[in-house]
C-alpha cells in the first residue's frame, strides 16, 4: 500500500478504530459486545432511578395568597425602590428577591437598606456565593471573552464597593425557599435546582425537561431568574416554569421597563402575572457616568437593548435581539 | 498493512477516574455516520466519503431515542456526523425532534442551497424551542482553510454561510485551533472581519481545541503515553466534562460522548437506560476534554 492508502480518511472499506485502521467487520464485533444491556426490568429501574426525587430539607414557608418574586438587582437601587412601591400597591404578603444583587449598576451599598425596609426574603446568587467566598470571578458561566471582560468589570467594581458585613450578610442567605402559595408549593433558585449558574431560557428549555427537574424536586412550581429574561410555562401537568424576570436592567426588548413576577392563589390555582415595572432610569444613568461605568452598560439602561452577555443567547432569543 | 492492536492500553482502564452521569442534558446524533462529502485532515472521528465504520440513523431509528431521552429530561438534541445533510430524511428528522426540544445542527455547509435555508429558516420560525446551526470554518482565507477542509471549500463554505443568513438564520461559525492563533484576540478579530463582509451584524463564533485522535492524530501527531488522565487527577468534580452531562446516539448503539465513537470500548448500551451508569476516563482524548475545558456543545 501506498501511503494514500492508509489515510484515516481515504477508508477504502476500512473502519477506524482510534487511530488505527480495521477491517469493518472487526470493529463492528467489537461493538457488538461493548457495554451493558439490561432486561427490561432493569432498565424501568434505571430510568426510575435517575428522574426520581431528590431528598431537600428545605422548609416550606407560607401559605400565602399573594406574593411578589424579582430577580437580578445588579445594584439598580432605582428600579427596586420602585419595586417596593409597585408590591405595596399590589398588596402582598411576602417578596422574594432571588438573587445576583450585585454587579452592572453603582454603588451596590444602596440596595442594603432598600431590601431591609422593604422585608424582602432573598436567596443567594452565583454574585452573592462568590462575593461572600471572596471569589475573584462573578461564576456567571460565561463562555464568550467579552462576555468575560463586562462580567469582570461589573464583578470587580461591586467586589471593591460592597462592605465585609454585607458580604457576610449574604454568604448567610440560603440557596434555596421553598414557598406555599394557596394550595401549590413553589421552589425558588437561581438558575436551576442542579446549579445557580444554569442558564433557563424559554427557546431551550423543553417541556419534558423541566417536568423532570419539578418530579426530582417534588414541587408544583419553579421559580428562577439569572438570564436576565421572562418567561412563564404552564406545563402539560399543569405545573408551572417561571423566569420571573429581573429587576436590573431591561430584558432586551427594546424597553426600559425591567420586570418581576406576581403569584396569587385563586380557587385550587394559581395565577401568575409578569410584570413591567417603570423606574428613574435617568436617575440610575446619572450615577452611572458619575461612577464613571462603561457606556455600553448605560446604553443597555437607556435603550433596553443589551451591548454585552450576548453570546449565552439562544439562536431564537438572539434574533430578537439589536446586537 | 494497518496495526489492528487495542487502542487502549489494558494498564489505563484500572488507573483512569470515573465519571458520572449527573443528568442527561445534551442527547446527540450520529445522523449521518461517519459518512462525510469531505475529509478534512483534522477530523477527530475521520468521516470521509469513504468511512462507514458508523452508518447513517433513520427518522425511525432516532424517534425511540427522542422518546427514551425525553421522559430522562433531555435539554437539548445534537445533530452531527460526518455531514448531517448526507442524511437523506435530516429535515424532517429536524421536524421531529423540535417537538421535543431545542436542535443543533453541526455542518460544513457544502449543501446548504438558498432553497433548502429557506425551508430550514421556516422551521426555526414556526417551533417554540430553538432551531441552530454550527457551520465549520478554519482558516480565514483559501490559503488557511483550504488545506485542512479541502480545495475550494473555503468559497463553499462562505456561501452556506451567507445562504443561512440571507435566509433569516444566524449560525454559529464554529473554528477549531489547528493554527496556533486562530483562537487569539488577532484571530478572533480576522474571522469576525470576515463575517462582517458577509455582512453578518450578529457574529457567533466558537473557537475547539484539535483532539488528536483519527485523522488529526496523522496530521500532527497522536498524544504522548502520559496524555492521559489517572485517578490521583481529582477536580471538585468531573461535572466541566461533557460526559457527566451527555450521551451520543450511532447506529450501532449509544456511546458516552461525541469525542469517542470509533473507540469500541466507547460504546456503554443499546438503549439509554444501558447508559445512565459511570465511564472510565482511559482515553488520551478525556486528558484533552479536562485540560482545555472544551465542550463539544455550543
Ligand atoms: S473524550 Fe471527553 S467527553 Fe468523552 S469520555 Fe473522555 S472526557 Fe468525557
Amino acid at each position: 500500500m501506498d501511503r494514500d492508502d492508509e489515510k484515516l480518511t481515504a477508508h477504502r472499506g476500512l473502519a477506524t478504530w482510534g487511530e488505527k485502521l480495521v477491517p469493518l467487520g472487526r470493529f463492528h464485533e467489537a461493538t457488538a459486545h461493548a457495554g451493558r444491556v439490561l432486561d427490561g426490568a432493569d432498565r424501568e429501574r434505571e430510568r426510575r432511578a435517575f428522574a426520581a426525587r431528590r431528598p431537600d430539607s428545605t422548609t416550606v414557608e407560607g401559605p400565602y395568597t399573594r406574593v411578589a418574586v424579582f430577580g437580578g438587582v445588579y445594584n439598580n437601587h432605582c428600579a427596586l425602590e420602585a419595586l417596593l412601591q409597585a408590591v405595596r400597591d399590589d398588596a402582598v404578603e411576602a417578596v422574594y428577591c432571588l438573587g445576583d444583587l450585585g454587579g452592572f449598576g453603582p454603588s451596590p451599598e444602596r440596595v442594603r437598606p432598600l431590601l431591609e425596609q422593604g422585608g424582602v426574603l432573598a436567596i443567594q446568587g452565583n454574585y452573592e456565593e462568590s462575593l461572600a467566598a471572596g471569589h475573584d470571578d462573578c461564576n456567571c458561566g460565561y463562555t464568550d471573552p467579552r462576555d468575560n471582560h463586562f462580567a469582570e468589570i461589573s464583578y470587580s467594581y461591586t467586589a471593591a464597593r460592597t462592605s465585609a458585613e454585607f458580604k457576610r450578610w449574604m454568604g448567610d442567605l440560603p440557596p434555596r425557599r421553598r414557598v406555599w402559595v394557596g394550595n401549590r408549593e413553589f421552589l425558588l433558585v437561581h438558575g436551576s435546582p442542579r446549579r445557580v449558574n444554569e442558564f433557563l431560557f424559554a427557546s431551550t428549555s423543553p417541556d419534558p425537561f423541566l417536568e423532570v427537574l419539578l418530579d426530582q424536586e417534588g414541587a408544583d412550581g419553579l421559580l428562577f431568574t439569572h438570564t436576565g429574561l421572562h418567561w412563564h410555562r404552564r406545563l402539560p401537568s399543569g405545573r408551572d416554569a417561571i423566569n420571573a424576570g429581573v429587576i436590573g436592567r431591561p430584558a432586551n426588548d427594546g424597553r426600559t421597563s425591567v420586570w418581576y413576577t406576581l403569584i396569587e392563589a385563586s380557587g385550587d390555582d394559581v395565577s401568575i402575572t409578569l410584570k413591567p415595572l417603570d423606574y428613574d432610569y435617568q436617575k440610575l444613568i446619572i450615577e452611572m457616568r458619575a461612577e464613571e461605568l462603561p457606556e455600553e452598560f448605560i446604553e443597555t439602561i437607556a435603550t433596553g437593548w443589551w451591548t454585552t452577555c450576548l453570546e449565552i443567547l439562544p439562536a431564537k432569543e438572539r434574533a430578537l435581539s439589536r446586537y | 498493512m494497518p496495526d489492528l492492536s487495542p487502542a487502549t492500553p489494558a494498564e489505563a482502564s484500572s488507573t483512569a477516574p470515573w465519571v458520572e452521569l449527573r443528568s442527561l442534558d445534551t442527547l446527540w446524533f450520529q445522523v449521518s455516520g461517519t459518512v462525510c462529502n469531505l475529509a478534512c485532515t483534522h477530523c477527530f472521528v475521520s468521516s470521509s466519503p469513504t468511512n462507514h465504520t458508523h452508518e447513517a440513523l433513520s427518522l425511525a431509528e432516532i424517534v425511540p431515542y427522542l422518546e427514551e431521552g425525553s421522559a430522562l429530561g433531555v435539554k437539548e438534541y445534537y445533530f452531527t456526523g460526518g455531514e448531517p445533510f448526507l442524511n437523506p430524511e435530516m429535515e424532517q428528522i429536524l421536524e421531529k425532534t423540535l417537538e421535543y426540544g431545542p436542535a443543533t445542527v453541526l455542518t460544513n455547509g457544502l449543501l446548504l442551497n438558498p432553497d433548502r435555508c429557506r425551508k430550514l429558516a421556516r422551521m426555526a420560525r414556526d417551533c417554540r424551542y430553538s432551531l441552530d446551526f454550527r457551520v465549520s470554518l478554519d482558516g480565514y482565507s483559501a490559503a488557511t482553510n483550504d488545506p485542512i477542509r479541502g480545495a475550494g471549500t473555503f468559497e463553499r463554505i462562505l456561501a452556506g454561510i451567507s445562504n443561512l443568513f440571507k435566509a433569516g438564520l444566524n449560525p454559529v461559525i464554529t473554528v477549531t485551533e489547528v493554527y496556533d492563533d486562530n483562537g487569539s484576540i488577532e484571530g478572533k478579530t480576522r474571522f469576525f472581519a470576515l463575517l462582517a463582509e458577509l455582512g453578518i451584524e450578529k457574529p457567533r463564533l466558537k473557537m475547539l481545541p484539535v483532539f488528536r485522535i483519527g485523522a488529526e492524530a496523522e496530521r500532527t501527531g497522536a498524544y504522548e503515553s502520559w496524555q492521559r488522565l489517572r485517578t490521583s487527577d481529582k477536580p471538585g468534580s468531573w461535572d466541566h466534562l461533557q460526559c457527566s452531562s451527555c450521551r451520543m446516539v450511532t447506529d450501532q448503539g449509544v456511546w458516552v460522548c461525541p469525542i469517542l465513537v470509533n473507540e469500541p470500548d466507547g460504546k456503554m448500551g443499546a438503549e439509554l437506560a444501558d447508559t445512565l451508569n459511570a465511564f472510565a476516563m482511559t482515553h488520551s482524548a478525556c486528558w484533552t476534554c479536562h485540560v482545555y475545558g472544551v465542550s463539544c456543545k455550543t
